[in-house]
C-alpha cells in the first residue's frame, strides 16, 4: 500500500491572512526564526499497491480539478512509502 | 419571469433570496442541486451560506453538482445568473468569472452593515441602480476577500466589469475593494454583500437592495 | 476485554466493577443491583453512570427544581412543561415557540472553540427534538478578568466557535451577554439559547409507544467523543494548580447539523415519527432510556447495528459516546420507507437499530447476546435523589452588614470622567467586536438584536406577530442575596421584553453554581431556586424548562452564584415594536421609575472592587406595573431602554450612541443617580405633545416619572458637564478591540 501526498500551496502573490497570523504569533511565544510564513493544504490518498504513471497522471487531474483551485492555489503530487 | 434559487446542502439564505425575489416582483422557483433541471426558469441565483460546510474551500464541491452543468451551459447561452456570497464562490470555482475568494484578511467572520458603490449599472442585475449609487447592504462571511492575478485584475478594471466596491475602509482585504464583479456580456454577477437582506428597513439596515432584484425583470430573456 | 453480558453478570455476581472511577458512589452501586437483582454488566453500568451523573440526573437539584412545578401559576399558554427536552409556549395564531437554554461551561474552558460549538449544536437540537424550525439563538457568556491572559486564550475560541457553529447552521444571533468577573477565570459560563417555532400540531414528544415501531438513529456516525465527558466532565471541579485534567472533548460539524435540521424537518412535515429525542450528554444511553421510559417501558436495540466512524469502539463506549448531531426517532413499519427516503434525499445516515416492544424492559444485544436489560425508568428517570446539606455561608452576613464604600462624582469633571470610565468598563463597552462575529440577518426575521434590551424575531411574515427574548443575570446581587438576586434576575428579563413592546410569557434558566457538596454553595442554589420559583408564580410567568450546571469551580473557591434567567414574550405586530433609541431631536426623556441609592452590587462599586451592601429587594408588584405602563405606552414611546448594570449611565451612554442623537439633562443628585443600580427603571423618550398620556399611564399605574430633559444636540450633558458623542464613543468602542485585537 502506498501513500500519494498532495501538497497545496496558495500562489505566492495570493494574500495569506491565515500564514501571516501564524508568523506573528511565532515571536511572541519566543520563536524568532522565521522570516515569513505561508500555509497550506495536505492531501493525503491511500490506493493499494505502488502507483503507476497513469495514477499518478490521474492524481494530477484531480489536483488540478478538485484539490486545489489553479486559479489561486499551486499543487505538488509525490509519492510517500 | 421565474426566477430559480438553487438550494445545495448546507444553503442557508435561499428562502431569503427567494423572499426577495417575489417581493422584486418576480417568482421564485426552488431548485434542488441533486436535479439536473432548470424547471424553464428565465435567471437563476446562487444564494449564500455553508454549502458543503465549506469543505475542501467554499463553493468547490457545490460546483460540481448536477444543476451546475446545466446553470454553466445556460450562463454561457446568456441567462442571468447572480451568486451572492457562498454563491459567488461558486461562481468563481465554475469559472464562470475569474479569481476566487479568499478568507477575510482579519481572519474573523464579519458581519456588518456595509456601504458599496454600485460601479456598473449595465448588467442584468445592476440595471435598477444609478451608476455610482451608494447602498447599504449586509455584509456576513469569512471568507470574502476578492482576490486574483494583476492581469486578471487588470483585464476587469480595463472592460468595467468591476460592478461594485465598497466604500470606506475595507472590510476583509479584497483587491481593489471589489466587492462584485461581471462576466465579459453582463449576465453574470458574483457579490460578496447580501442585497437579499436589504429589502426593507424592519428587518434590514435598508431596501437597497432590492435593487438586484428589480433589475433582472428588465433582462432581456 | 471479553464482553460482559447478562448471562455472566449472573453467573459472576461478585466480580469487582469499577463503579467509583464511573462516578458512581457506593450506595449508588449498590442501588443498581438491588435494581437489577444481580450486579449490572459493563454496559449498564456505564449507563448508569452516565445518567446518575449530576449532569444528567440532577439528583443534587431535583428537590429544590420541584418548586417550579409546585408553584407553577396557572398557564394556558404552557403547552409542553417541565420533563421534555424543551417547553413550548403558545403564542397565539395557531403557532407554538419552543425555547431553552443550557449550559456547555466546562467543555468550554479545556476547548473553547469546540466546547463553545457543541454547546449550540446541543440546544438546537434539543429545540428541533419538540418538532420545530430553530430560528434564533443567544450566548450569555462570562469570562474571567478582561485583561487576563486566560482570558485572551478562551474568548476568542468561544466567541469563534458560537459563531463558527451557528454562522453555519443558518442561525440569527439575536443577543446575549458578555460579563467579565474574577470569579469566572477558570471556569468560563458558556450558556446557550435557541429558539423554535412550530405550529401546534407539530409538537413532538420523546417517547417510544407503541409495540413493533422502530427505533431508528439518524445523522453523524458514532465515534468516541466526548466517552465519560459527561458524568465525568461536569460532576468534577478543576483542580487548582494541579495538571489541567484533558478528557475527551466532543468535537462538532455544523454543516452535518444543518442537514439533519432539514432533513428532520421534511420527516416532521410528513408526520413520520411517533417520537424522537436527540443524542446530547449520554449519547445513546439517555436517547434509549429516555425514550423507551417515554413509552410503556419495552424497547430492544442491536448496538452493534449503530454505525460507527470508530470500528474499534466497544459497547460500553458506544453507549457512552457524546458524538454530535445525531437524532433518535420512533418510527412506524409502515413510514420507514419514505423516512429512509428523506435521509437518502439529504444524504444522511441512517440505521434501524431496535424496536419497541410490549415488555417494560430496555434490552440491548450486541451481535446476539444481551448486555443491558434494565427498566428504562431506573435509568432515566428514578436516579438517586439527594437532599444535599444547606447552610448559610458565613459571608452573607459579613457582606450584607457593610456599606459600600465607593466615591461618589459631584463635580462637572467627575461626573464627566464617571460617565466615560463606566462607559468604557468592560461589562459595559460596545460588543461589537463580539457581535459583529455573529450573523443577524439569516433567515430574514431578525428585528431586534444586540445591543437591543431582547432579541425579537419575526414568526409570521403576513400577520407580522415575533417574539422577543432576553436573558439576564446578575451575579453581585445573587452572591449578596440568592433569594432576591433571582427575582431580581427574572424582573430584568421581563422588563427588557416589555420595554421593546412584548408581553412576557415564559421562562426559562441556566442555574451556574460552584460545588453541590458546599452547604454554602447549595444554600445559594437552594435560595435561587426558591426565589425564580415565587417570582415566577407571582409574576404568573411559567418555568418551561431549564438546565443546572454543578461543579463550577476551581478547587474549593466557587463562582459567584449565577442563575441566568431567560424570558420568553409575544408582539402581536413586530412593526409596532417601541425602539431602544431615538433619532430625532426635541423629543422629552424621562426617567420611568425612582431612584434611590443602591449602590451595592453595582458595576460602580464593581470597578472599585467593592462586593458589599445589601441587594436592594424586588418589587415584582411594582415591577408588573411598570410592564403594563410599557406595553400601554407602546402606542406613542418613541424609544425606550431599560436600566440595569451601569445604572442611569450606561443607559444614556446606550441611548445617545445608538443613533448618534446626545441629550441635554438635569439631575437632582447627579452622582448617585447615575451610578445607582436601583431596579425597575426605565428611560423613555416621547413627542413633547404626549406628556399628558404618559403621566395619565404614571398615574395609573402608579409608577413615578422624572422628566430628565430633551433630546438633540451631539453630547451628552448632564447638567454642566458635557460629553461630546464622539469622546463618549471613543471611549465605549476602543476597550474590546484593545483587549482582543
Amino acid at each position: 500500500m502506498a501513500k500519494i501526498v498532495v501538497d497545496v500551496m496558495l500562489k505566492p502573490e495570493i494574500l495569506d491572512p491565515q500564514g501571516n497570523a501564524v508568523a506573528s504569533a511565532l515571536p511572541r511565544l519566543g520563536f524568532n526564526f522565521a522570516k515569513a510564513v505561508r500555509q497550506g493544504k495536505r492531501f493525503e490518498i491511500e490506493i493499494d499497491g505502488e502507483p503507476t504513471a497513469a495514477q499518478l497522471a490521474e492524481v494530477e487531474k484531480a489536483a488540478e480539478v478538485l484539490l486545489s483551485n489553479p486559479v489561486i492555489e499551486n499543487f505538488v503530487v509525490r509519492v510517500e512509502k | 419571469m421565474r426566477v430559480g434559487v438553487i438550494t445545495f446542502p448546507g444553503t442557508l439564505d435561499d428562502r431569503d433570496a427567494a423572499r426577495a425575489v417575489v417581493v422584486g416582483g418576480a417568482e421564485a422557483v426552488s431548485l434542488w442541486h441533486g436535479d439536473a433541471d432548470l424547471k424553464s426558469v428565465d435567471a437563476v441565483i446562487l444564494p449564500g451560506g455553508f454549502s458543503y460546510g465549506d469543505y475542501l474551500r467554499c463553493g468547490a464541491i457545490s460546483r460540481f453538482a448536477p444543476v451546475m452543468q446545466l446553470v454553466i451551459d445556460a450562463a454561457n447561452k446568456g441567462m442571468p445568473v447572480l451568486g451572492i456570497c457562498n454563491g459567488f464562490q461558486v461562481l468563481c470555482e465554475s469559472h464562470l468569472l475569474p479569481g476566487a475568494l479568499t478568507r477575510n484578511s482579519d481572519l474573523h467572520f464579519l458581519c456588518r452593515d456595509q456601504e458599496i458603490e454600485i460601479v456598473n449599472n449595465q448588467t442584468a442585475w445592476t440595471s435598477s441602480f444609478k451608476q455610482g449609487e451608494k447602498v447599504v447592504i449586509p455584509l456576513k462571511n469569512m471568507e470574502g476577500a476578492f482576490q486574483c492575478d494583476d492581469q486578471t485584475l487588470a483585464k476587469l478594471e480595463g472592460e468595467g466589469r468591476v460592478i461594485a466596491r465598497y466604500v470606506g475602509e475595507n472590510p476583509n482585504g479584497s483587491r481593489n475593494l471589489i466587492a462584485g464583479i461581471t462576466n465579459a456580456k453582463g449576465n453574470v454577477v458574483g457579490l460578496m454583500p447580501h442585497p437579499e437582506h436589504a429589502i426593507n428597513e424592519l428587518t434590514g439596515p435598508s431596501a437597497q437592495g432590492l435593487g438586484f432584484f428589480t433589475s433582472i425583470l428588465n433582462a432581456m430573456v | 476485554m471479553a464482553l460482559d453480558t447478562v448471562a455472566i453478570a449472573q453467573t459472576t455476581p461478585n466480580n469487582s466493577q469499577p463503579f467509583a472511577e464511573l462516578g458512581l458512589k457506593p450506595d449508588e452501586y449498590a442501588r443498581i443491583k438491588e435494581i437489577l437483582g444481580r450486579r449490572p454488566t459493563s454496559s449498564e453500568l456505564a449507563m448508569y453512570s452516565v445518567m446518575w451523573s449530576e449532569h444528567c440526573s440532577y439528583k443534587s437539584s431535583k428537590v429544590h427544581l420541584k418548586q417550579f412545578g409546585e408553584k407553577a401559576p396557572k398557564s394556558d399558554a404552557l403547552l409542553v412543561g417541565i420533563g421534555e427536552n424543551a417547553g413550548v409556549v403558545d403564542v397565539g395564531q395557531g403557532y407554538a415557540v419552543t425555547f431553552k437554554i443550557e449550559s456547555h461551561n466546562h467543555p468550554s474552558f479545556v476547548e473553547p472553540y469546540q466546547g463553545a460549538a457543541t454547546g449550540i449544536g446541543g440546544i438546537v437540537r434539543d429545540i428541533l427534538t419538540m418538532g420545530a424550525r430553530p430560528i434564533a439563538v443567544m450566548d450569555p457568556l462570562r469570562f474571567g478578568p478582561a485583561d487576563a491572559p486566560d482570558t485572551r486564550r478562551v474568548l476568542p475560541g468561544i466567541i469563534a466557535g458560537v459563531g463558527g457553529y451557528g454562522n453555519c447552521l443558518g442561525l440569527p444571533n439575536i443577543g446575549g451577554e458578555v460579563t467579565f468577573d474574577e470569579t469566572y477565570a477558570g471556569n468560563p459560563l458558556v450558556n446557550a439559547l435557541c429558539v423554535g417555532v412550530m405550529k401546534h400540531s407539530d409538537i413532538k414528544l420523546a417517547k417510544a409507544a407503541g409495540a413493533g415501531n422502530l427505533v431508528v438513529l439518524y445523522g453523524a456516525k458514532t465515534g468516541g467523543d466526548g466517552i465519560g465527558g459527561v458524568s465525568v466532565l461536569a460532576s468534577e471541579t478543576f483542580g487548582a494548580g494541579g495538571s489541567t485534567k484533558r478528557p475527551s472533548v466532543q468535537v462538532g460539524d455544523p454543516f452535518v447539523e444543518k442537514v439533519l435540521i432539514e432533513c428532520s424537518l421534511e420527516i416532521f412535515a410528513e408526520d413520520l415519527v411517533v417520537g424522537i429525542q436527540d443524542l446530547g450528554g449520554a449519547g445513546l444511553s439517555c436517547a434509549t432510556s429516555e425514550l423507551a421510559s417515554g413509552g410503556s417501558g419495552g424497547m430492544k436495540v442491536q448496538l452493534d447495528k449503530v454505525p460507527l466512524r470508530d470500528p474499534s469502539l466497544s459497547p460500553e463506549e458506544i453507549l457512552m459516546s457524546e458524538s454530535q448531531e445525531r437524532m433518535c426517532a420512533i418510527v412506524e413499519p409502515s413510514k420507514i420507507a419514505r423516512f429512509l427516503e428523506i435521509c437518502k434525499k439529504w444524504d444522511v445516515t441512517v440505521t434501524v437499530i431496535g424496536e419497541v416492544t410490549d415488555g417494560k424492559h430496555l434490552e440491548i444485544t450486541w451481535n446476539g447476546e444481551l448486555i443491558v436489560d434494565v427498566p428504562p425508568r431506573t435509568v432515566a428517570h428514578d436516579g438517586p435523589v439527594y437532599n444535599r446539606p444547606l447552610a448559610q455561608p458565613a459571608y452573607i452576613d459579613q457582606v450584607n452588614s457593610q456599606k459600600v464604600n465607593v466615591p461618589i462624582p459631584v463635580s462637572a469633571a467627575e461626573i464627566k470622567a464617571a460617565v466615560l470610565k463606566l462607559a468604557a468598563a468592560p461589562n459595559l463597552a460596545d460588543k461589537s467586536w463580539v457581535t459583529s462575529q455573529y450573523d443577524k440577518y439569516v433567515q430574514g426575521n431578525t428585528i431586534q438584536s444586540q445591543p437591543d434590551d431582547s432579541g425579537m424575531v419575526r414568526i409570521d411574515e403576513t400577520t407580522h406577530l415575533g417574539v422577543a427574548i432576553s436573558t439576564d443575570a446578575n451575579a453581585n446581587w445573587s452572591y449578596l442575596n440568592p433569594y432576591q438576586g433571582a427575582k431580581l434576575a427574572l424582573a430584568e428579563a421581563a422588563r427588557n421584553i416589555a420595554t421593546a413592546g412584548a408581553r412576557p410569557l415564559a421562562v426559562t434558566n441556566c442555574l451556574n453554581f460552584g460545588s453541590p457538596e458546599d452547604p454554602g454553595v447549595m444554600w445559594q442554589f437552594a435560595e435561587s431556586v426558591r426565589g425564580l420559583a415565587d417570582g415566577c408564580l407571582e409574576m404568573g410567568l411559567p418555568v418551561t424548562g431549564g438546565n443546572v450546571s454543578f461543579y463550577n469551580q476551581t478547587g474549593s473557591v466557587a463562582i459567584l452564584p449565577t442563575p441566568v434567567i431567560g424570558v420568553l414574550g409575544v408582539i402581536q405586530d413586530v412593526r409596532t415594536r417601541t425602539p431602544m433609541s431615538f433619532t430625532q431631536a426635541g423629543l422629552d426623556l424621562y426617567l420611568v421609575g425612582e431612584t434611590h441609592e443602591d449602590l451595592a452590587g453595582s458595576e460602580w462599586a464593581f470597578l472599585h472592587n467593592q462586593r458589599v451592601g445589601q441587594s436592594p429587594d424586588a418589587d415584582l408588584q411594582r415591577e408588573m406595573r411598570l410592564i403594563e405602563l410599557l406595553l400601554e405606552g407602546n402606542s406613542f414611546f418613541a424609544a425606550a431602554h431599560d436600566l440595569s448594570q451601569g445604572g442611569l449611565s450606561a443607559g444614556l451612554t446606550e441611548m445617545v450612541l445608538r443613533h448618534k442623537v446626545g441629550v441635554i439633562i438635569s439631575l437632582d443628585n447627579a452622582g448617585v443617580s447615575l451610578i445607582s443600580e436601583t431596579p425597575g427603571r426605565v428611560l423613555v423618550a416621547i413627542d413633547p405633545s404626549n406628556t399628558a398620556r404618559l403621566e395619565g399611564l404614571a398615574t395609573k399605574h402608579l409608577i413615578a416619572i422624572t422628566k430628565l430633559g430633551t433630546t438633540g444636540g451631539d453630547s451628552l450633558t448632564i447638567n454642566d458637564a458635557v460629553i461630546s458623542l464622539s469622546e463618549l464613543s471613543t471611549a465605549h468602542t476602543s476597550t474590546f478591540p484593545k483587549l482582543f485585537g
